[in-house]
């Protein structure tokens, strides 16, 4: 699927708030999200979150036969996957550019920083050394992948234990967990990724982009270092030109970043450690909070019934009756009156108080119709009597509607009387 | 797997059922023997709809997303639940951000392509919506909208079937804007999961007015999950953006407690 494009409200919204020194989150410029580290209950198995960015790390071992080239050097293999699981716009099983970019500068961070002793993993020289290989999954991608990645991977190997193994004259023996404890790689430094975002031509600087910054920004600058300050790669993206300044300005706070982001890992290291030993919970279950959906309620109310005829009497009854037209229809042609000038509208009035009583004689209909029926039965009245009732009864209906028509007696009644005579008609007309 | 034993839909309402459950529809059997005792007199039987994440399959209602069952009697009383024979509709209240046009909806899309008459549409659904450029209200062959790629578009869905690309518009039956047409080029664009649009749009939702109180601002919201917020200032408008964000793990009183908090500084 295309990933979904970025509108021209948010281009210029996020320009003009970066421009006011102020981030979508909240943070300043050089502040990370935060980071969480939580193990599985495997070693090697960790889920790192920076914001919204979640990387899975898995590291796993094998024994291999070496490259004819290092006899005596173990191997590492790091591969970082972008499922579509993390965003749509990732394509699963095709080597994006991004992706390609990825693997290398991990690699380069990692492999190339030697920061894991490859020679202590080797078994027997040109035959059997250990494989490592780095999994990393992007289970979430809300920007700055490189840095998380680069954390799962460095703690992921740290968090890592390989069986142990034993070598007596030309017999290697393999332990399993039970019979031996299996032994953790031999690290020597722990190299972390750390990206800044450049705008406006490297007018701005923001430390760990969100994935709105990095589809604004104009370049990339990665820099990978230990806790000794000590530059493991730098790279460069995005081809912006940065001053000398800048270059030197962005390594200072990568000093900074990386020695709290390994006091952290360390902590979550000792942490997951102390919490095993104890033979306490652990594992993804365990860290991993549980997010709840807030929802609105509505309590269900039950509601009394038994009195409604009762309330619905009192109402009609404190009701104040509207308000009196004084009407003398004036007859101007056969079909045609008029009642009053200019005198307030009383309809509204009228037809909510003639709901009301509707209401009431629903009820009361209910018991004359059945009393009604009951009573046909027993006569055993036919179908056929029943119709002519109704017709007659349809009759006397539409005389109800042809009030105005001028017939004496009629053309003198108030709105008043004309409301009750439709109500004392009603229970009637209702029956057929 | 195995599937599990179908039960009533009744009884399952306000529970998680997951896809594959089947839920059955009790009164059908009996209904159509009563329906031919009372078919000339009866009150008219209502009609059972089918809502998202059901779909009709066997003896019942086949399960296709994960979530909670809802019910809602005939009349519109939710949770009637006396009985389902008379009507009502079911449907899963599931937790999702993959958007899948439904017709009606009003969503927010982004101009991605201005091709002859029409325009391409990201709505965030598996397929790009067409909008017609005469779509729009006072629109002529001469008067044509002013519309950029990357402008973001307030429409609503008139052809939106699975096998077909959806059609929006921009016009009421009536041939009115009522609102929709496109977004002015400020104001921020954000992206929220559809159950919490869904819950910012119920009726009964006062996050709104309880964020109405801090300052003015304009609102639009897609039931694509997207919403677009604009305020005086920027800060203000990251205010509410974040809110909106925080809201779906909110409860009512933290929310309070937040607009509270906000308002005193």
């Amino acid at each position: 699927m295309k990933e979904t494009p970025l509108s021209n409200c948010e281009k210029r919204f996020l320009l003009r708030a970066i421009e006011e020194r102020k981030r979508l989150d909240g943070r300043q410029c050089y502040d990370y999200r935060n980071i969480r580290i939580s193990f599985g209950t495997d070693y090697g198995c960790c889920i790192v979150e920076l914001g919204k960015t979640r990387v899975l790390g898995q590291v796993s071992c094998e024994l291999v036969s070496p490259k004819p080239n290092r006899a005596t050097e173990g191997i590492l293999f790091f591969n970082l996957e972008l499922s579509p699981m993390a965003s749509p716009a990732f394509e699963p099983g095709r080597q994006s550019d991004l992706l390609v970019k990825l693997n290398r500068l991990l690699e380069r961070c990692l492999r190339n920083s030697k920061c894991i002793d490859t020679e202590s993993l080797c078994v027997v020289a040109g035959e059997k050394v250990w494989q490592i290989r780095v999994d990393l999954h992007l289970l979430n991608h809300n920007g700055n992948i490189i840095d998380a990645a680069s954390i799962a991977a460095i703690v992921a190997l740290c968090h890592f234990r390989r069986p142990d193994v034993s070598v007596q004259g030309e017999e290697v023996t393999l332990y399993t967990p039970e019979e031996r404890d299996p032994v953790p790689l031999s690290i020597h430094h722990m190299p972390i990724c750390v990206s800044f975002a450049f705008f406006q031509q490297g007018t701005y600087l923001l430390v760990d982009p969100s994935e709105q910054e990095e589809r604004v920004m104009d370049g990339l600058l990665v820099i990978a270092m230990n806790k000794h300050c000590e530059i493991c790669t730098i790279q460069s993206s995005g081809g912006i030109m940065l001053l000398k300044d800048q270059v030197l300005l962005c390594s200072k706070v990568t000093g900074v970043k990386v020695a709290e982001i390994t006091e952290l890992i360390q902590k979550a290291l000792a942490n997951d450690q102390k919490v095993r030993k104890e033979g306490g919970k652990f594992g993804f279950a365990e860290s991993i909070p549980n997010q709840r959906i807030t929802a609105f309620k509505i309590e269900q109310a039950t509601i009394d019934t038994d009195d409604v005829q009762e309330q619905a009497e009192e109402i009609i009854a404190k009701a104040s009756p509207p308000s009196e037209v004084l009407a003398n229809p004036v007859l101007w042609a056969p079909g045609t009156a008029q009642i009053g000038e200019g005198v307030e509208n009383s309809w509204g009035d009228f037809e909510e108080s003639e709901k009301e009583e509707e209401e009431e004689e629903v009820a009361q209909d209910k018991s004359t119709t059945d009393d009604q029926t009951m009573e046909m039965g027993d006569t055993s009245v036919g179908n056929q009597d029943k119709k002519d009732e109704t017709i007659v009864l349809s009759d006397s209906e539409e005389e109800d509607v042809i009030i105005l028509e001028p017939e004496g007696a009629q053309k003198n009644r108030t709105e008043t009387s004309y409301k009750q005579d439709i109500a004392s008609k009603k229970p009637v007309s209702k029956k057929k | 797997m195995a599937a599990a034993a179908p039960r009533l839909a009744e009884e399952r309402v306000g529970q998680v059922v997951l896809p594959g459950d089947v839920l059955l529809l009790p009164s059908q059997p009996e209904e159509d023997g009563e329906r031919l005792r009372l078919a000339p007199s009866g009150p008219q039987k209502g009609r059972l709809v089918c809502g998202p994440g059901l779909r009709r399959g066997g003896e019942g209602l086949l399960v296709t997303k994960c979530g909670l069952l809802r019910y809602r009697g005939p009349a519109g009383q939710a949770g009637g639940g006396t009985g389902s024979g008379s009507g009502g509709t079911y449907w899963v209240d599931s937790q999702q951000k993959r958007y899948v046009p439904v017709k009606g909806d009003h969503v927010i899309g982004i101009v991605t392509v201005k091709a002859g008459d029409i325009f391409k549409l990201d709505v965030g659904g598996s397929e790009q919506a067409s909008l017609s450029y005469l779509a729009f209200e006072g629109a002529t062959k001469r008067n044509r909208p002013n519309v950029q790629v990357g402008d973001l578009i307030y429409g609503q869905f008139i052809v939106a079937n699975k096998d077909m690309e959806p059609e929006m518009v921009c016009i009421d039956s009536s041939g009115r804007a009522n609102g929709m047409g496109i977004i002015g080029q400020d104001g921020f664009l954000f992206k929220v999961s559809l159950g919490l649009i869904r819950k910012l749009l119920a009726p009964a939702c006062e996050i709104i007015q309880d964020l109405g109180q801090l300052y003015p601002f304009e609102l639009v919201l897609g039931m694509n999950g997207r919403i677009w917020v604009k305020a005086k200032t920027i800060q203000q408008t990251l205010i509410v953006a974040n809110i909106l964000e925080a809201c779906e793990h909110m409860t009512a009183e933290q929310r309070k407690h937040a607009v509270a908090r906000l308002s005193e500084s």
